[in-house]
């Protein structure tokens, strides 16, 4: 999923200090497994920003919605019949839905209310960590199942580096060197002659180092 | 504000200070009138959401009474109350609220006694802070009017 973390409440109040009447708009989809942005944390948000703002003598009313997604039109459009007398909106999606809701009402500004931080799993309630960086060409089928990119400080497509010590990382004794875990589940399937492959230089245009990407789907896309 | 009663909102557990409030009844202990007593399943039932509403509509502190530690009804509510309560602390300095207007508290069935006496000292408490700074602006006490 991709994962997100709510902005200092500071950073909020001064984004709606202007306003009379704004829209907060929650997403169900990947920010609400990661408690950033769902239904729940609309409701926390809108009367933190209603208290918050009510002591220096601001009365704002905060319209609550929360969209099935916010990275599909579709479900975008959901939100005009709220838009009626409101000066602004707040998006608690991913970046992702910012800009869709920007996109589609292009004469209001439009917050963000969270900080989307990668795609990530839960390691168990509560915490979540990086997984995949979306480099668009998949080598976890010669890496174990571990990916070096997202998982190695150093993105590292050849072994460890110098600073691996007793499997962890140099930057934090908590951070996994991910070629340590790469090794270890080689040796579990017997592959240990998989290691010595070399992988080629990666291409990193796939990676979005050659410009934003894009999918067309031709049998689809209309 | 010499005349100023808190409206204190407490979320009991029902196998606990739900019942510890019946027995400070049954003992004739008096506690003070200003606790609102919302009767929940189990602790870990309160949401940070609930906490923030009580807030929100008035009340001057809020806190949530759950089973002593590794008494929970439901094995662990109680100490999900008590993480949920240490994060929402952290949002009711954000707000501006202030932490100390929230507390976790916990408690057995049979201490009538620690029921009466925790309620009067938050109390005592909340009535040396204040008015809580959303409605003392605000100029409305929702749920005392």
């Amino acid at each position: 999923m991709i994962t997100a973390e709510r902005k200092p409440l500071e950073e909020l109040i001064e984004f709606v200090r202007p306003f009379k009447r704004i829209l907060l708009v929650g997403c169900n989809e990947c920010v609400t497994v990661c408690a950033a942005g769902g239904r729940k944390e609309v409701g926390l948000l809108a009367s933190g920003l209603k208290m918050a703002l009510l002591q220096n003598g601001q009365d704002i009313e905060i319209r609550e919605h929360t969209l099935e997604r916010q990275c599909d039109p579709e479900y975008i459009d959901e939100l005009l019949p709220m838009m009626d007398g409101v000066e602004a909106v707040m998006s608690m999606a991913c970046g992702c839905g910012v800009q869709e809701i920007a996109r589609r009402y292009k004469d209001r500004p439009v917050f963000p209310a969270v900080n989307t931080k990668f795609m990530g799993a839960s390691e168990r309630q509560g915490e979540w960590s990086e997984r995949c960086q979306g480099c668009g060409n998949c080598l976890l089928g010669i890496t174990g199942g571990i990916c070096p990119i997202a998982r190695c400080s150093k993105r590292l497509m050849n072994g460890p580096c110098g600073g691996s010590v007793t499997g962890k990382c140099e930057i934090s004794r908590d951070v996994d060197c991910a070629w340590q875990l790469i090794w270890d589940r080689l040796k579990a399937l017997g592959l240990e002659e998989q290691y010595l492959n070399i992988i080629p230089a990666k291409d990193w245009r796939s990676a979005g180092g050659g410009g934003p990407r894009k999918i067309i789907r031709e049998d689809l896309a209309e | 504000m010499e005349n100023f009663e808190p409206v204190i909102v407490a979320f009991c557990c029902h196998y606990c200070a739900y019942t510890a409030a019946d027995m400070a009844g049954s003992q004739r202990l008096a506690y003070p009138p200003n606790v609102k007593i919302i009767r929940v399943p189990c602790s870990g039932k309160v949401d940070a959401i609930h906490i923030v509403k009580a807030f929100e509509k008035g009340a001057d502190g809020v806190y949530v009474a759950g089973c002593l530690d590794g008494d929970c009804h439901f094995k662990n509510g109680n100490n999900r109350a008590n993480r949920r309560v240490e994060y929402m602390k952290k949002y009711l300095d954000e707000i501006g609220i202030g932490r100390e207007r929230l507390e976790m508290v916990m408690m057995s069935a049979g201490m009538g006694y620690l029921f009466a006496q925790i309620a009067t000292e938050m109390t005592e408490k909340i009535r040396r802070l204040g008015p809580s700074p959303v409605h003392s602006m605000n100029g409305q006490l929702p749920i005392a009017s």
